[in-house]
């Protein structure tokens, strides 16, 4: 990355009329679904889609916004608004059917579950996820104690040496975590993150992000919690069915938003969708 | 609906690092990104700078495949036993049904070493594939939440089917010192007919990664693609002893010499057993096995590479 001056504003994410289209296959309605998916298979494509119950969801719609280094932005909607697939796509996971988006290096979505395996102990987790994430092996050295003690894994007894499979939810939720948030990051995208563990492990948790933050570029935050938005967030994107419905300081946002969701509190206790 | 109108400068943003007031002239977005060197999000990189971000990953894959062959017995009592176990179960199988029953054994010597080497090495290719074929369409919580190059999912299965296949030759030369053959120097040629097998299977199952993310269907087909396979490919009867008296020239003669799967188990049975003579091998075997591994890894891995954007997504 390019030396610039602290007042000179740099994009690390620029979003560029943006939209997002799911294809779901299988749902296939009325027509017997065999031969429905013969004729997919036999007739053109775009045909064959529509006959064939292949439901397009449109998950985003024409979405722009440019976010500069420093920055944290909060991303906020009620359930199913396309939060989650927006930042899919920042990350270069998802394709977009239109538009075009750029960034600066490599965004990275915080969370390992995927790589890591329930039938491994805790200590060999925390080397593959690392290593999923693409860290070396000597980084993942320097940084064992640190993520183990982080997680508080071993605060009941020697659970790291045990599979995880024996860990309780909201243990292997904290390890989980703890691995995700070992690496730092350019941007870095956070999915619903804080709502995991015990209390004390959400405080840690928050001031961990806030680190990451300082060395991250740039960083996305989704949640549900109008709180942690308001501790961690400088700027918000409202996203509502798909669409950009508003985009600017935190407060402003999420005074609108309160009073389109109706109540203040009523995000805070919204079930987390999922865990680190 | 109109976002720019939105888009105003962050009233005292509490802690960021003094972002200042936001540039107002409405520039092209990709003028913007070009200026500042973003890159779109998601595009494929070249072929060199791939193969570079897949050797920084060699850590990753070789612990991705032997944290897959722990997992996979950790449940079981007898454990890691199971690997050895496996191998040489399926071997009593095949020696029941092809050596006992219907008599293949006549007239090939050490029928039992000739028959387990066959299955191992052809299990070797048989699972890599299978794996190939479900390296992405069985990761995809993990193609869609962490980047790396997509080819370390089938190559890491694929190693994990060679640590398996090692497993199951431990057992082979103790079968082999039981049924009285000394160890050889020829027993070095394990290691290049293993080093082509592996290149082989891992092009091969790069391929059916890339046809099994697009159509998952493939993996119903696969097995009996592969059941065919196995039986032109001699690993519970001698090729060439049913073979003997065909014509030389005919397509279906030179198609099963060349079947790369028949090669690379018959190299191996060559190098472990002094009754397997060098007359029994197909013409330039080498010169096949090592054709036949650099099309299949360079293809498959080009093949690969190709759709490398496209993993995971629909």
């Amino acid at each position: 990355m390019a030396d610039h001056t602290s007042n000179d504003l740099v994009p690390t994410v620029i979003a560029d009329s943006v939209d997002i289209v799911y294809r779901v296959n299988g749902t296939g309605s009325g027509r017997g679904t065999a031969t429905a998916a013969l004729s997919r298979i036999v007739g053109g494509k775009k045909k064959a889609e529509k006959r064939a119950g292949v439901r397009k969801v449109h998950a985003v719609k024409n979405v722009s916004f440019t976010a500069y280094r420093g920055e944290a932005i909060g991303l906020i909607g009620t359930n199913g608004s396309g939060k989650s697939t927006l930042l899919k796509a920042v990350a270069g996971l998802l394709p977009v059917e239109n538009g075009r988006i750029y960034t600066d290096g490599q965004p990275s979505l915080l969370g390992v579950n995927a790589a890591l395996m329930n039938d491994l102990t805790g200590e060999r987790n925390v080397r593959l996820g690392g290593l999923a994430m693409g860290m070396s092996p000597e980084q993942i050295r320097d940084r064992y104690d640190e993520i183990v003690d982080f997680s508080g894994i071993n605060e009941k007894g020697d659970f790291i040496t045990l599979p995880m499979r024996t860990y309780s939810s909201g243990m292997s939720a904290r390890l989980r975590f703890s691995i995700a948030a070992a690496k730092d990051h350019d941007v870095l995208l956070i999915d619903e993150a804080l709502a995991t563990g015990d209390r004390s492990f959400q405080k840690r948790s928050e001031e961990r992000i806030r680190e990451l933050r300082k060395h991250a570029g740039t960083v996305f935050l989704v949640s549900h919690s109008n709180k942690s938005i308001r501790d961690t967030c400088d700027r918000v994107l409202w996203l509502e069915r798909g669409e950009l419905r508003m985009d600017g300081p935190t407060e402003e946002v999420l005074k609108q938003y309160e009073a389109f969701t109706g109540g203040s509190g009523a995000g805070a206790k919204a079930p987390a969708k999922r865990a680190a | 609906m109109d976002v720019s109108q939105v888009l105003e400068p962050p009233s005292t943003p509490p802690t960021a690092p003094a972002p200042g007031p936001r540039p107002y002239t409405e520039e092209d977005p990709a003028t913007l990104a070009a200026r500042y060197g973003l890159t779109v999000s998601g595009a494929r990189p070249s072929l060199p700078a791939y193969v570079r971000q897949l050797w920084q990953r060699r850590h990753f894959i070789t612990a991705f495949a032997t944290a897959k062959l722990t997992a996979q017995y950790s449940q079981a009592k007898l454990g890691q036993v199971w690997q050895v176990l496996t191998p040489l179960l399926n071997a009593a199988v095949y020696y029941f049904i092809f050596g006992q029953l219907l008599g293949t054994s006549k007239g090939v010597p050490d029928y039992i070493p000739f028959l387990v080497t066959g299955v191992f090495v052809w299990t070797f290719t048989q699972s890599s594939v299978m794996a190939g074929t479900r390296a992405i369409s069985g990761s995809l919580g993990l193609v869609r939440a962490l980047h790396f190059p997509r080819a370390a999912l089938p190559v890491s299965y694929c190693l994990q089917q060679l640590q398996q296949l090692l497993f199951s030759m431990c057992a082979l030369v103790v079968i082999l010192l039981a049924f009285g053959i000394p160890p050889a120097l020829s027993w070095l040629l394990i290691v290049p007919a293993l080093v082509l097998q592996f290149t082989f299977n891992t092009g091969l199952a790069m391929i059916m990664a890339r046809i099994g993310a697009h159509t998952p269907d493939i993996s119903q087909l696969m097995p009996f693609l592969l059941r065919t396979w196995m039986y032109m490919s001699g690993v519970m009867w001698s090729l060439s002893k049913l073979m003997k008296g065909q014509d030389h020239h005919g397509i279906a003669y030179q198609l099963l010499q060349a079947n790369p799967a028949a090669i690379y188990i018959d190299l191996m049975r060559f190098a472990l057993m002094d009754s397997f003579h060098a007359s029994q091998l197909p013409p330039h075997v080498w010169a096949l096995a090592a054709g036949w591994a650099l099309l299949a890894g360079a293809g498959g891995f080009i093949y690969f590479w190709k759709a490398e954007e496209t993993y995971g997504r629909g």
